[in-house]
């Protein structure tokens, strides 16, 4: 009974999120990311003569070094906060999880602290991605042949 | 107009992230996990493909991305040298962002100190 009296107390006083919002938020930020992907990939391939497929590898590290940096300013954080979804689902979040995992442990030592630590937040991806892409890729190739 | 496409893939897929967020008591680790899953499965049928077609910029930058480039690269190696060929060619199209992440982190951590 107390419990119960409890939780509803705790619901009443939580602040709402504004879901609506969020969401709104999350697609415009979002969307910017991919379309500055889409604008660099097209400078790269102008300006250096590649094809898409490689200058859609200097993107992504070019996105990559932009949010380490940003991540080292201590500008990201306050981004992320504030986009949320935005800007954690592109590869910068992916860059924002290393940088600020190697930076938080940095106090730590080199050996211990940042080569340990570094993947502490960002090494799931990395998992993941690898064992899914390993069953996905042999069952294609048993049920499709390649 | 592949600028279009491309703002509204990658706004979409970042809306779907935001409602999974906000809907359940997932944390962004689990999301980006599941979205690097959700990419490898789309590829399962060469969905992925066509929207990195049509979205061009837009599709790489997403984090799905990265799975669909994982199984990419695992089956072009399996083409040619068979089932030792996934684990062989795994890396082959991502090692260059995942190699590039972890110099330019651990370079960038040892010139700055946390901010707090």
């Amino acid at each position: 009974m107390e419990k119960n009296k409890y939780k509803q107390l705790v619901d009443k006083h939580t602040p709402k999120e504004n879901r609506m919002y969020n969401g709104m938020i999350a697609f415009l930020s979002g969307g910017l990311m991919g379309v500055l992907g889409q604008f660099i990939l097209q400078l790269y391939s102008y300006f250096l003569d590649i094809p898409t497929k490689e200058a859609g590898t200097y993107m992504i590290i070019t996105l990559i070094f932009i949010g380490c940096l940003l991540t080292c300013f201590g500008f990201f954080d306050k981004w992320v906060n504030f986009c949320k979804a935005g800007l954690f689902i592109p590869i910068t979040g992916f860059a924002h999880a290393m940088m600020s995992a190697a930076l938080d442990y940095k106090k730590e030592g080199l050996v211990t602290g940042i080569g340990a630590s570094m993947f502490k937040l960002s090494g799931a991806v990395i998992i993941f991605g690898v064992v899914s892409a390993y069953v996905f890729g042999l069952l294609r190739l048993i049920i499709f042949g390649g | 107009m592949i600028y279009v496409n491309a703002f509204i893939f990658a706004g979409i897929v970042c809306l779907i992230g935001q409602m999974i967020l906000d809907n359940t008591k997932l944390t962004p680790g689990h999301i980006t996990a599941l979205f690097v899953v959700l990419g490898a499965f789309l590829d399962l049928f060469n969905i992925y493909d066509n929207f990195v077609l049509w979205a061009g910029g837009g599709a790489l930058v997403p984090i799905t991305s990265f799975g669909h480039l994982l199984i990419h690269g695992a089956l072009e190696k399996a083409s040619e040298f068979g089932f030792m060929g996934l684990a062989m060619g795994m890396f082959d199209l991502t090692s260059s962002g995942i190699i590039s992440a972890i110099v330019i982190s651990f370079f960038l951590s040892l010139i700055f100190n946390p901010k707090d």
